[in-house]
Formats: structure tokens, sequence, C-alpha cells
């Protein structure tokens, strides 16, 4: 599969200077922010006949490209380490995505402190009245090992732990584990004593998300810092990148850039 | 007298023969083409999950894969618990829908009336049309809530969930084979059982299904095969959790989840551990395979 994605990237890379004068920009990087980077890049494209070619393949690659310059862009769903990138890197964040904690909609509980849920996904807190609700047992819904969801909210959690010298997850094992936003809805929508983090752009009338530390999760509480579960979209260029990659950004920066964000669920930061 | 004979037939339509040949020829190319392609697959499969999966055999161990018990990657690979809960759930639902298989196909070919018949059949048939993810859509909504009110647990995504999900889904393919065995039966052996003062009943537990019981247990090995490869519906019903289950009420993760769930995103040492999943669903399969042709083997001596 990785194969063939690389000969039709080789194809296309052949067959783009016969069509197009111009060279195209190149984005790689996390598979959250390629979404939106898909719309964004089509749109650019319509405007400015400039080609955007958009590669999802994780953050850290994204990150590991822009610093290698292999792509002009790199992008990222998490907060970037220091030891990542080069001094001549610069980090431009474009939008913010809040994960809501949610439980269902007949379950009494509205506010959770952060220190609660880290302990809930412990294993450490298993009854609703430990966190004020009814005497039931907490049936706690996770996403799989290899989601990006799943890194971001334990890094912002600190649900991690080491074992062999290794930085693996501390969510307990014995927590369910959905296959993606919908099905963590599901399982929270349909089970009165689920909890279930989800992008907030998921979350709809079927589930209730809690107030984190006392702030309901929106734009505007993501936005001041208020509500802390959330994660920077974060592009990286090299300080001497080619000019057409900054025009890029400062249109994704712009009115027009920002409302595409907006439209696609994502927090805009301008 | 004789040798005139054979070269007068072989004479005559020589050249009519070596024509022939050649089609022949071709017509056997083309079956050994056809036959060939399922096993070069099963070859091709084989190898390319050998070749990805033995990276982690090497860097893990295999017993540290095979009876380890925590699944944390990139770190820990233990796939004991998804072992325990691919067998579980198979036996489960194996336990539950075989007798029920069995029971129906007996009806539809010796007792019930035709209009009947007409009726449950094609109802059997769509069951086994229907995708495996409408199962796990039915299982999630109906069999999932069912067993949280019945059993008083907080969540009914379990293992008995999956049980029930998939002796369901095995339903078609036990009731079709061991109806069509049934039937392939000569009529002798009924009429023989009935005229030696045996019941209908009787006869049917005595002699036909003994008689049948190569044909019955085709069906069986291509349910379980079935059970024990599907994902879908088990990722939706069954909880995922990959700790080692304590009872059949808690949830627990099959081998094909765990493959189909982490698959997407894994990189490295991890993806290999996946493929290494494989390896060992592969082996039991052939296990399951191998052990179902002895023991036809033995019993039809």
């Amino acid at each position: 599969m990785k194969k063939v994605i690389g000969l039709v990237a080789a194809l296309g890379l052949m067959a783009s200077p016969l069509t197009q004068a111009n060279t195209a920009i190149t984005v790689s990087g996390s598979t959250s922010v390629t979404n939106v980077m898909e719309v964004l890049g089509e749109t650019y494209q319509q405007l400015t006949n400039q080609t955007v070619e958009v590669q999802g393949t994780g953050s850290s690659a994204g990150i590991r490209a822009a610093k290698d310059g292999t792509s002009m862009i790199g992008m990222s769903s998490r907060d970037v380490k220091d030891s990542e990138v080069t001094a001549d890197t610069k980090e431009i964040v474009i939008a913010r995505d809040g994960i809501a904690v949610t439980i269902n909609n007949k379950n009494a509980v509205s506010n959770l402190s952060k220190e609660q849920i880290a302990k809930i996904y412990r294993g450490e807190l298993k009854n609703w009245n430990e966190v004020g609700g009814e005497n039931r047992p907490i049936v706690v819904v996770t996403r799989d090992a290899a989601s990006g969801t799943r890194g971001a909210f334990e890094d912002i959690m600190k649900l991690k732990r080491e074992v062999n010298g290794m930085k693996v997850s501390a969510i307990t094992s014995s927590a369910q584990v959905g296959n993606g936003n919908g099905m963590v809805k599901t399982i929270v929508a349909n089970n009165p004593y689920a909890i279930g983090y989800i992008s907030l752009g998921s979350v709809d009338d079927s589930l209730k998300a809690v107030s984190v530390d006392g702030a309901a999760p929106s734009s505007k509480t993501i936005a001041s810092g208020d509500y802390s579960i959330a994660r920077p979209f974060v592009l990286l260029i090299k300080e001497d990148v080619d000019p057409a990659a900054n025009k890029f950004i400062d249109y994704i920066l712009s009115e027009d850039g920002q409302k595409i964000v907006e439209a696609q669920g994502y927090i805009r930061v301008n | 007298m004789d040798s005139a004979m054979t070269t007068n037939t072989l004479k005559l339509p020589e050249k009519a023969t070596k024509k022939r040949d050649w089609i022949e020829t071709v017509f056997h190319l083309l079956f050994l083409g056809c036959a060939m392609v399922g096993v070069l697959s099963v070859a091709t499969i084989a190898w390319f999950v050998f070749h990805e999966g033995l990276p982690a055999f090497q860097q893990a161990g295999i017993s540290e894969i095979i009876f380890g018990r925590e699944w944390l990657p990139p770190a820990l690979f233990g796939i004991a618990p998804m072992i325990v809960a691919s067998l579980i759930s198979t036996l489960g639902a194996v336990i539950i829908g075989v007798p029920i298989a069995i029971l129906t196909a007996v009806f539809l070919a010796e007792l019930a009336p035709k209009w009947l018949a007409n009726l449950v059949r094609p109802a059997v048939e769509l069951l086994a049309g229907i995708p495996s993810v409408v199962y796990g859509f039915f299982g999630l909504v109906i069999i999932v809530p069912m067993i949280e009110v019945l059993f008083h647990i907080p969540a009914g995504n379990t293992i008995l969930a999956g049980i029930i999900v998939l002796a369901i889904m095995i339903l078609p393919t036990v009731i079709t084979i061991s109806e069509t065995s049934l039937r392939a039966l000569p009529s002798t052996y009924k009429e023989a059982a009935l005229a030696l003062g045996a019941s209908h009943i009787y006869s049917i537990f005595r002699v036909l299904i003994p008689a049948a019981r190569s044909g019955i247990y085709t069906g069986i090995s291509l349910g379980v095969a079935r059970a024990i490869g599907e994902t879908m519906a088990i990722i939706m019903v069954m909880g995922n959790a990959p700790a080692m289950p304590g009872s059949l009420l808690e949830p627990a993760r099959t081998l094909t989840a765990n493959i189909a769930m982490e698959m997407s995103y894994a990189t490295g040492i991890h993806a290999s551990a996946l493929y290494s999943t494989g390896i060992v669903l592969l082996v039991f399969i052939v296990l399951l395979n191998a052990s179902l042709l002895y023991l036809n083997h033995k019993r039809s001596h």
C-alpha cells in the first residue's frame, strides 16, 4: 500500500512540471490537520492557480519533513517539542481543535475536574458517586491505541507511563475501545454510565459534553484557554522557505482562510 | 485378434485424437490454472503475513507475544487475552448456533410442510447476505442493551453479546450445508428405519443425522471459520478492551478486531506486531481445518 502511494506520488511529481509552470507547495503531516488543509489547498488553488499538494503522514513525520526540508510545510496536531525542530523553524498555529469529554444525557454529572477525568481513565475512580453522580460504576470508553485523538488526549491529561523505557498509555486496559469518533459517540449515547472523549466538532444532541474545571467546551473558552483539553493545529516552515508557501499561510490566516477553518468545525485563531 | 483390434481402434481416429489431445491439454491447463488461483492466494497471503510479522516475533520474542497479557504498544505486545477472546467467542457461537442450525436443517429437510419450508428457507438464505456491519449495528442497539437489563451490568458490550451475534451469523452456513447433506441421503435409509418400526424422530436422530455427519461437519467448520474471522460486527459489540476477560460479562478484544482497529495508523514494530497477530490467526485456522480433515478421514474408515 505504502509502495503504491509512493509510486502514485512519484508519478504525480513527474507529471506536475508538465502541466504546471509554477512549483507546487508541498504540505505533509498530521492526518487530523489534513482534512482542513485539503479544503484550504483546493480553494487556494482555484483562487491563484497555485498547486498545493497535501499528504497525511502523521504529526511526527510532518515535523521531521519540515525540519529536513522534504516538505515546504509540516503539519502537527500537537504541541511541537523544542528538541524536534531547529532554531530556524517557525511554528504557526492556524486553528485549534477541542476534545470534548462526553457523557450520556441521562447522567446528572455536569462538571469534572481535569484530575478527576485523568483518574477515571487511569481506572482509579470507578464509581460515579465518587465524582458527584449516582452510585453506579463508570463505563470508560477510549479510542484505539493508534488514534491521534487518543494521543492528544493522553498528552494533555498526562496519561502516560513508562514500560521498558518506552512511553505507553496509562489508560486502564479494561476500558472499552471505540473504533472512531462515531463509535465512541454511539456507545456513550446508548449507555447512561459511559464516559468518552471525542473531537468537539462531533458533539451533538445525542450526548452531552461536561465542563472541565468549570469551563464548558466552546470556541470562546478554548480560544481564551479556559477549556484546557484542546490541541493546536500547527504549521511548521523554515525561515528561508519558498515565498509561495508564505503566501499560502498568509491566506490561511486571512479572514477567508479562517472562515474555512470554522466551516470545517475547528476553532479559528484570528 | 487382440492386437488387430487395438491397431484398428488406434488407426482410425488418429487425426481426430491429436486435435482433441491439443484441446484436452488447453482445457486441462485452464482447469489447473483456475485451481491454482486459490492455492497461490493462500501462499501469497501466508508469505506476506509471515514476512511482515516475523520482526515482531524476533524483537519481542514468541512467548512474550503469545503468552503476554498486556498489549501496550510500542512496549508490550501480549496477545494472550485476544487469543482467549477469539477462542471463547467462537466456541460459544458454536455451542449456541450449531444445535439451532442442525435442528433447523432437519426441520427443513424432513418435517416442515412445504409452504413453511418455502418461508423459512429464503429467510435463512437472506440471513447469509446481510453485511456484518448490519449485524454489528443490530447487536449494538438490541443485544447490548438487552444484556445490560438482563444481567444488571453497566455495559453490555461483552463477550456474551459477541457470542450471540456470531451464533446468528453462522446459522445460514450451517443450516444450508446440513440441509443439503440431509437431502442427499438415499431415501432407502429412512424407509428401512421406518420399516423396522422406528419412529420418525428416532430415525432422524439415529439414522439420518449420523449418515449426514460428514456434510454437517463441513458446515460446522465453515461456520467456525466465519466466526473466528468475523471482524466488523465483533468490533461493534464486544467492547474491544485488550485486558484478559474474567467472565462472559466482560468486554474483550478478538485477534481480528485488534488487527482491524490499529492497522490504519500503526508503524514500525507496532504494525509488525499486528501482522504477527495475523500469523496466530492463520495458524489457528490451519489447525482447525487440519483437525477437521483428520476427523472426517478417521470416521470414513
